[in-house]
């Protein structure tokens, strides 16, 4: 299996509408065991060690969080947060030569309700993706918050 | 129709000793005069002097609704200053931090103040000849805050003219900043990193007090730090998780915190984790011991690192947590409205991996993301709709109360009692008052 514009695309489409359908589990399983699903809170940011994140969680953490979704004294989740991705056309930044990785930058508006309140984020997704096994899989999956530096509602779910 | 305003009993009278009018934490008119006198009457943070390293560099901060900037001058000394040109009132500087140079420009007619506020030019002086300008107070420049003290590089700004020092109002709750500045190897700290900024719709006390709340972690915790600890015990290779390690202690049993006591001073600070805490455990870091022990000596960079103190509370509104050189500052917005800033320090001449950690504890505990975060926000904003309830008009704070209790001596307590929530509530109708019953005081009509 080779990485082009259309199986990115396809992926990352996928990728979303796992979220917003609330697959969480199968979700996890798109990521390779040493991903990361990084929100910077710093503009530019390149560190994600010393510089402050929102989130820069291991498969171990993402996991930590599924869980905790459907756990019963989950007192956050009552009622249950859902959401809506709607995204732009993704464009593939960087490819390989061998067309085994790649990187793609897809811009996003993010809609995430609970109860009587919505809330709306916009941003840049950036995903490096590389086969694995035969099918494609999240080494990183980057979440640019426009606003990561306003003060900022409780965000529950995955953007 | 206003029923608090000018009228100290009635403030007084919200508070009981074992329990606390739902108003405190519901009313707008309350809330408004927090604004004009508890905030202005108290020594409040605005910054560290990291933030303002060069000539000229000034924040913006906001005290009890007064816009302020903190610059520092050419000589290096740090001001503090209403944000307003002496002029029209144009806020004169908009942005968070910055550099201005050598002076503050108005940017509406280009009235120009030196960095130590003083007025350095009036465009097209002439026009106030034999006018008086000079017995006006615009005259003057920037209008000062009345007192600012700058300690071990930590700023804070009191509004209202005399009133207790700085040394009177901390005492010895200052400790717990001298041991997060102490762990440094040079002695000294860099805020570094931009604060994680978390909107909760809930009464900023709420946030104070459970800084001190032992009695939550391993109920309100369970769904993230229970899942999390589960998971590891299940599933772990058996080594260390960074992020277990922090947040396994939340788990920790009553008894735990019964153990590591809480110690309450004057005017309403107070912290947990007098022996021992739950930043008590962490892995070492290589190279870290032998730096302090070069700067301080084996024996005195022991004591600095035993020193584990959990959550001290600065009355009003902050919490420095020093083994992990962190604070949360707790902005009060509206009765029902709390913006959470958690800032991050490096300490100079430590190992990068000891900065790592205070990014993770930041990211996992402080974030608008963090799940830990979210079940204590969870909370805050339920009481916040429950307190709406008629018929149950007093929030309940008398777990371990004692009939003899005071508040004007430093005590150690058992560490699940309130003690401490009572013991800032105590200091708060005192500064609310303060300045009505003293009608001279300056800024309590502004």
């Amino acid at each position: 299996m080779k990485l082009d514009l259309q199986t990115a695309s396809d992926f990352i489409y996928r990728e979303t509408r796992m979220l917003d359908e609330g697959h969480f589990e199968q979700w996890l399983e798109l990521f390779t065991r040493d991903a990361h699903y990084w929100m910077p809170a710093e503009w530019q940011q390149t560190d994600p060690l010393l510089q402050p994140s929102l989130m820069y969680e291991d498969w171990f953490l993402l996991k930590v969080r599924v869980q905790r979704l459907t756990a019963a004294r989950t007192f956050s989740q009552k009622p249950k947060s859902r959401s809506c991705h709607v995204l732009q056309a993704p464009q593939i930044d960087e490819l390989s030569d061998d067309a085994q990785h790649c990187r793609t930058w897809t811009p996003f508006h993010y809609t995430e309700i609970r109860g009587d309140d919505s809330t709306a984020f916009s941003g840049w997704l950036k995903h490096e993706l590389q086969i694995q096994d035969d099918t494609i899989k999240m080494q990183l999956k980057r979440v640019e918050l426009l606003n990561f530096d306003a003060p900022l509602p409780a965000i529950q779910l995955f953007i | 129709m206003p029923h608090y305003a000018n009228s100290p009993d009635a403030i007084k009278a919200l508070i009981r000793p074992r329990e606390i009018h739902r108003d405190a934490y519901v009313s707008d008119e309350i809330f408004d005069l927090e604004m004009k006198h508890l905030f202005h009457n108290t020594w409040v943070y605005v910054g560290h002097a990291s933030q303002l390293p060069d000539k000229g560099d000034y924040l913006g901060a906001e005290v009890g609704r007064q816009p302020l900037i903190i610059v520092r001058h050419s000589d290096d000394e740090i001001h503090a200053f209403y944000n307003r040109c002496p002029h029209k009132g144009v806020r004169v500087t908009t942005e968070e931090c910055g550099n201005a140079g050598r002076f503050f420009r108005c940017p509406y007619h280009a009235l120009s103040f030196r960095t130590n506020g003083q007025l350095m030019a009036v465009p097209l002086k002439k026009g106030y000849e034999g006018t008086k300008l000079e017995d006006n107070i615009a005259h003057r420049g920037l209008f000062p805050v009345a007192q600012l003290k700058v300690y071990r590089e930590f700023i804070f700004v009191k509004l209202n003219p005399g009133g207790e020092s700085f040394e009177e109002f901390f005492g010895d709750s200052l400790s717990t900043i001298d041991n997060m500045v102490d762990r440094s190897p040079a002695g000294k700290l860099v805020a570094e990193g931009a604060p994680l900024r978390f909107m909760h719709n809930c009464n900023w006390k709420m946030l104070v007090e459970n800084q001190t709340d032992t009695c939550h972690p391993m109920v309100a915790h369970e769904a993230s730090v229970g899942t999390a600890v589960d998971i590891w015990n299940k599933e772990g290779d058996g080594g260390k998780h960074p992020g277990v390690e922090m947040l396994a202690p939340f788990m920790s049993p009553y008894e735990f915190f019964e153990g590591i006591g809480i110690r309450v001073w004057p005017n309403g600070h107070g912290h947990t984790g007098v022996s021992g805490s739950i930043h008590a455990d962490y892995s070492e870091i290589p190279g870290y011991f032998e730096k302090m022990t070069e700067s301080y000596g084996e024996e005195r960079a022991k004591a600095i690192l035993d020193e584990v103190r959990h959550n001290t509370v600065y009355f009003p509104n902050i919490m420095v947590k020093g083994p992990i050189q962190n604070i949360r500052v707790f902005k009060p917005v509206a009765a029902n409205r709390t913006l959470v800033e958690s800032w991050t320090f490096r300490m100079v001449d430590a190992p990068d991996q000891l900065f790592a950690r205070t990014l993770i504890y930041n990211r996992f505990i402080n974030a608008s993301t963090s799940i830990v975060g979210h079940d204590d926000h969870e909370m805050y904003e339920r009481a916040q709709i429950g307190l709406t309830c008629n018929g149950l008009e007093w929030v309940n704070m008398q777990r371990l109360y004692e009939e003899d209790e005071t508040y004007d001596q430093e005590a150690v307590v058992n560490g699940t009692s309130e003690r401490q929530m009572r013991n800032q509530f105590n200091a708060w109708q005192r500064y609310m008052t303060m300045s009505m019953e003293d009608e001279s005081a300056v800024g309590a009509e502004a």
